[in-house]
């Protein structure tokens, strides 16, 4: 004879399964409330491209001499995907320990006081004097004479090209060096050369899907003619039409004689290049690996200066080191992360294989470097570097490019005239320019 | 249920017992352990829902921005004067239903298809059931890694099929014309499953005389389903039908994941909107003020069903 099991044994039963669960619970909680000093070094990254590889072998590096801190490294999506991940993950008080910022994205995050400031002293102790680095991006990545970030590289758009495939067009001059193109007709001459060999495209531009790289075309062209894009913060919309309508009709020139591919997408270019369908590459010179790995006859060189005459002009952002703020103040963690920032500035000869070009000059000064080919045939690209202008919805990957990558990519597919594409662009970046800064 | 309660007072009155008149107190009786047992959930309800509901409505009268402390000063009607003049929010608001507009038929008519087919095979059904729900259970970004594959110009499977039979594919993700049906293509693939099972469960509720009984009179198989099949789910279809209208409404995964909102944001749909606003851009407070706008049109959609679904209770 069974007694059923009567309501009141049930819930005395769930009662105790739950005082016991609870407990368990409480390191759980507790978990959640202290704050996190378990000696883990957390570091956000964006490199996904040719030189995330070269980051995990730098990575890998520190590791090996580094056993005592543990390192977590998380690569993000990138563009506005990680720069809305790491702010908000700051104003959550769970940031990384370090995490990587570009120069043109830094100095919004110190306006939302989402950085910790770098002291001098602090920096000392690690050798992190001003004096080693390059001036000209040490100065420029400083807010109100206060350093909140360090810079690792500046990494420009360059033009990569398929050697076989331009000796065989007659391209290369005797000592086997791409001739530059100084101007519209020398640039269309080159790609039509190129395309009779390869039967396909003469030079590659992804815009598919992609607003970053078609903006930094015409960004570089843009500024050889001396254009500004905004003034006075963000605030204003200095579009030159002139100068905007010329580089556009250029750049739209390209995929209607059929020299350029139409669509092609970010992927799509680097295996047309890798594959010798197209002989020329205009991207950034972070695709350096990816066609090393793919062991095919290539080299680099400046982006070419069609419209600049004396004042070489050409798209770059620069790559810096930053560290969010911490809901708490701790030394130990500090000089963990800045001994893990100096490590990697010591290892800047793996990150200049990924084609960036140094700014930490007990490298960039070195011999090593120079002797380093292709990736020294760009080094003067960093003195030409024309960053994104200032704004709250500027720098890199931020809206200011989607608006302005979207309508030259329209340009470039045909989808719009050069007029039309200004003007979305006007619209578009002045609805952002009236909008008081939320910073 | 209504049948068993008058056989149990028929029961009574044969066996001569007098039926038991219901008790006056015992509805509020029922009271208290009522509201004790509904209380976890309603202090839950309240601090998760109900609270950041008011809390938004609080914040879209605001200049609030994610990095500045507090509220940031009030901006009075502001934030919706803004929303509503300004083109962006126009434009996502048309691309969510156009998108609606793309999905809710197909889903709705393929579902039903699907579900009558299966429903006649008679060995096997269970390899069409779990072919056609498999897809339900993928999570979004995989849905979207499969699809973004699909899609990929020249180098896709599409691209490649379609250029084998001697067609020129579209530029399936990066051309505006073409970015919008692309998504709804996969979110069709994606979550028919969902409508094929609902479906499906309310054919078997059918009772099989009435096609028997149809034929004997001479009704052929498309007669069947018109007039029989099609108006014995009707409760379904509406059930359906307006799942897929909200559901379809609150898309964000796909556009995020496969387009970004593009090309030149021509997908980004309404809590893309929100979403680009509120965390990328900073300004909770005007992304407060949007999504508050597009919770009234959500609040309209419901009050149709709602009207619907009274009308057909009625009805029964």
């Amino acid at each position: 004879m069974t007694r059923n099991l009567s309501r009141r044994q049930l819930l005395a039963v769930a009662g105790l399964g739950a005082t016991a669960a609870l407990t368990g619970c409480s390191t759980v909680a507790g978990g959640l409330t202290t704050s996190r000093d378990t000696g883990t070094l957390d570091f956000w990254n964006l490199f996904g491209g040719g030189d995330g590889v070269r980051m995990q072998q730098m990575l890998d590096g520190f590791r090996a001499e580094h056993t005592d801190i543990e390192l977590a490294a998380v690569t993000l999506a990138w563009g506005n995907p990680y720069y809305t991940k790491l702010s908000l993950a700051t104003l959550g008080d769970r940031p990384p320990e370090v995490a990587i910022s570009h120069l043109t994205r830094m100095k919004n995050l110190v306006r939302a006081s989402l950085l910790e400031e770098l002291r001098p002293d602090d920096l000392a102790r690690h050798g992190m004097t001003p004096d080693k680095f390059n001036q000209r991006a040490w100065e420029a990545a400083l807010v109100d004479g206060k350093a909140y970030c360090i810079p690792i590289d500046t990494h420009p758009f360059v033009m990569f090209y398929n050697t076989d495939i331009c000796q065989q067009a007659g391209l290369l001059d005797s000592a086997g060096k791409l001739t530059p193109f100084d101007s519209e007709a020398a640039f269309t001459d080159a790609m039509r050369k190129a395309k009779e060999v390869t039967g396909g495209s003469g030079g590659a531009l992804a815009f598919t899907s992609e607003t970053a790289t078609p903006w930094r075309m015409f960004q570089s062209f843009y500024s050889q003619l001396g254009g500004q894009m905004l003034a006075e913060d963000g605030t204003k919309v200095v579009i030159d039409d002139a100068k905007a309508t010329r580089v556009l009709a250029f750049m739209q020139s390209l995929t209607r004689d059929g020299l350029f591919p139409n669509p092609i997408d970010y992927q799509g270019s680097i295996a047309m290049f890798a594959n010798g369908q197209t002989a020329f590459l205009f991207q950034g010179e972070w695709e350096i690996t990816t066609f090393q790995t793919a062991k095919m006859p290539f080299s680099m060189t400046l982006f070419p200066n069609v419209f600049g005459g004396s004042n070489y002009a050409v798209q770059a952002d620069s790559h810096t080191f930053v560290l969010p703020r911490q809901p708490s103040r701790d030394a130990a963690r500090l000089d963990r992360s800045l001994t893990f920032i100096r490590s990697m500035l010591d290892q800047s000869k793996t990150w200049t294989e990924g084609g960036h070009v140094p700014l930490w000059l007990p490298f960039a000064e070195s011999g090593d470097y120079a002797q380093m080919s292709p990736q020294s045939n760009y080094a003067s690209a960093a003195d030409g570097a024309a960053y994104d202008a200032e704004g709250w919805y500027s720098g890199s990957g931020s809206n200011f490019e989607i608006i302005t990558g979207s309508a030259i990519g329209d340009v470039l597919s045909g989808a719009a005239t050069p007029q039309q594409a200004i003007a979305q662009m006007r619209g578009n970046l002045e609805q952002l320019a009236g909008t008081p800064s939320p910073l | 249920m209504s049948t068993q309660t008058s056989d149990q007072t028929d029961t009574d009155a044969r066996r001569g017992i007098a039926p038991t008149a219901p008790r006056r107190g015992a509805a509020p009786r029922q009271g208290r352990p009522a509201a004790g047992f509904l209380a976890p959930f309603a202090v839950l309800y309240l601090l998760f829902v109900i609270g950041p509901a008011l809390y938004g409505l609080v914040l879209s009268f605001t200049d609030a921005s994610l990095v500045k402390p507090g509220l940031n000063g009030s901006a009075g009607f502001g934030n919706y004067a803004e929303a509503l003049s300004s083109s962006d929010f126009w434009s996502s608001l048309w691309h969510t239903l156009w998108f609606t507009i793309l999905t809710t038929p197909p889903l709705v008519i393929l579902g039903f298809v699907l579900a009558l087919l299966a429903n006649r095979v008679a060995r096997g059904r269970w390899f069409f059931r779990l072919a056609f729900f498999a897809p339900y259970i993928l999570p979004s970004a995989v849905v979207a890694l499969i699809w973004m594959w699909l899609y990929t110009p020249a180098l896709g499977l599409l691209d490649t099929a379609l250029t084998k039979v001697g067609m020129t594919a579209p530029s399936w993700l990066g051309d505006a014309a073409w970015a919008m049906p692309s998504l709804a293509i996969t979110t069709v693939w994606w979550t028919l499953g969902f409508n094929f099972v609902l479906y499906l469960a309310g054919l078997q509720e059918i009772p099989r005389d009435l096609y028997e009984a149809a034929a004997m009179d001479g009704a052929g198989p498309w007669q069947q389903v018109r007039r029989i099949t099609i108006p014995m789910l009707g409760r379904t279809t509406t059930l359906v039908a307006v799942l897929q209208v909200i559901a379809s409404l609150k898309v964000f995964d796909q556009m995020y994941l496969m387009t970004g909102g593009g090309p030149n944001f021509a997908t980004r749909s309404i809590l893309q909107l929100v979403y680009d606003e509120g965390f990328t851009n900073y300004r909770v407070g005007y992304a407060a003020a949007v999504s508050m706008l597009f919770f009234l049109v959500v609040l309209a959609v419901s009050a149709v069903w709602f009207t619907l679904v009274r009308r057909q209770e009625r009805v029964v």
